[in-house]
């Protein structure tokens, strides 16, 4: 069963009916229960760094989080839910994230050149940095939808995957059985679902 | 690089597409959530729904249709038509929609822009504004362009970017329906006002129209279309073969 972490951030729909598209056992909860019982986590996440932040803190699930992955549970951030598995996030003030994996979330404003809109919004192709179970249905530079005003940095060992926004932009990171995708894969068509359905495959101790 | 977005518009009336669409002279589709797929297949980059229903009741059959068809496919998906307040904003959205679009409830309420934005984000809120030329300015138009507000276009689309509206949509009354091309010197003067995207609307009528506005504009983000793909008068999957071709970033 895959547990979609719900702690009050942002709209779950689409990303349920992303995992009920690809045959996933999928249900979304706050309850610790659920939690644990569950064989994969998924932690979402829209809008501002330090709200998230904030609300996966007083809900106490950042610990269980930690707990669970360190027991080698198998975790998916997305999008802000990405940002979160990181040390600190420099989004309006300096915020702490889980330390799942190091590095620190810039935002995209220095990253690229200045007439490049932000935020980076739009379809946006991956370039495959190393390989990685999740990306076993596709091909190259597959197109991903994104939409964000900061992301990962300091991270080289850790990222699977950039797209070209100026400037190579963090797409999606990877330690051990913890992975996160920047883009949406809920909103970016088949690829998207291709990248869930090989997640849904995993199994715990794949990724170790 | 981003590629430019090619956008279908639908329509939405009694639960069904207004008049129904004959795809590439098939059958008639009349279900949303059934073109909404079509089009996803053929390579649309987002869909845009637009609830022209008037009564409560018809309002939560569309709202139905909504969660349908977000629950079926998978590509961002906004929707505009009687957007008014932040609990039409909330309805939507829980119901699956990506971006709302405001028009004449921004007119008629112009802090409804700023409100929406601070609790769903900038990226949230398209403002789109329906611009005709009076006396060689532009003006800004309500209530499907029957109406003239007198309101200088440009000033009132800074001004709600300024508010956070995270996305412009230009549609010109000028060029719309006559299928000659995009409003490329409106598109210009809105593009050199704001920074955020900008998606162009009314005019096209073949795919050479997209290739001049993206070639001519390249600040210009998206193009937004309704008939000539809904009549199989332009198909998405040769447009964007064509933009290609023209090295106009696409996603195919």
């Amino acid at each position: 069963m895959i547990t979609i972490i719900d702690y009050g951030v942002g709209n779950l729909f689409s990303l349920t009916c992303s995992f009920k598209a690809v045959g996933a056992d999928v249900t979304i909860s706050s309850d610790p229960e659920d939690i644990k019982k569950a064989d994969k986590l998924i932690l979402p996440g829209v809008g501002a760094f330090r709200d998230a932040a904030l609300k996966l803190r007083t809900s106490g699930l950042d610990e269980l989080i930690k707990e669970e992955t360190a027991k080698g549970k198998l975790l998916m951030g997305v999008c802000l839910g990405m940002q979160m598995l990181f040390d600190r996030s420099l989004e309006y003030g300096e915020h702490e994230g889980l330390g799942l994996i190091p590095g620190i979330i810039r935002p995209l404003s220095g990253q690229i050149p200045d007439k490049l809109k932000i935020p980076h919004m739009g379809w946006n192709a991956l370039d495959i940095k190393k390989p990685h179970p999740i990306f076993k249905y596709l091909g190259e530079r597959e197109y991903v939808y994104f939409v964000h005003s900061f992301s990962a940095c300091d991270c080289d060992e850790n990222i699977i995957a950039t797209s070209e926004y100026g400037a190579p932009i963090t797409a999606a990171v990877a330690k051990g059985n913890v992975c996160g995708c920047q883009f949406h894969p809920e909103k970016s068509g088949d690829t998207g679902l291709k990248i869930l359905k090989a997640f849904c495959e995993l199994k715990e101790g794949d990724l170790c | 690089m981003i590629t430019k977005r090619i956008i279908p518009c639908l329509d939405v009336k009694d639960g069904q597409v207004v008049k129904g669409i004959n795809f590439e002279g098939l059958r008639r589709i009349s279900s949303p959530v059934e073109l909404a797929e079509e089009y996803s297949r053929k390579g649309a980059d987002e869909l845009v729904f637009y609830d022209i229903t008037a009564s409560a009741e018809e309002r939560r059959l569309f709202t139905d249709i909504l969660k349908e068809t977000a629950a079926n496919v998978f590509i961002p998906l906004t929707v505009g038509g009687g957007i008014n307040t932040v609990a039409d904003f909330d309805r939507v959205l829980k119901s699956g929609a990506d971006k709302v679009s405001v028009n004449s409830g921004a007119i008629r309420n112009p802090a409804l822009v700023g409100e929406a934005a601070k609790l769903y984000g900038d990226q949230c809120v398209v403002l789109s504004v329906d611009i005709k030329r009076v006396d060689g300015v532009f003006r800004v138009f309500a209530k499907g362009g029957r109406e003239n507000t007198g309101m200088e276009a440009i000033e009132w689309i800074r001004r709600c970017t300024g508010e956070g509206a995270g996305e412009v949509v230009v549609n010109s009354i000028d060029t719309d329906g006559v299928k000659r091309g995009f409003d490329l010197e409106m598109l210009n003067a809105v593009c050199e006002a704001v920074t955020v995207p900008v998606i162009a609307s009314g005019g096209a009528g073949c795919i050479d129209d997209f290739i001049t506005l993206f070639k001519t504009l390249p600040k210009v983000d998206a193009g937004l279309a309704a008939s000539i793909f809904h009549f199989g008068e332009v198909s998405i999957k040769d447009l964007k073969e064509e933009m290609v071709r023209n090295g106009i970033p696409a996603r195919i």
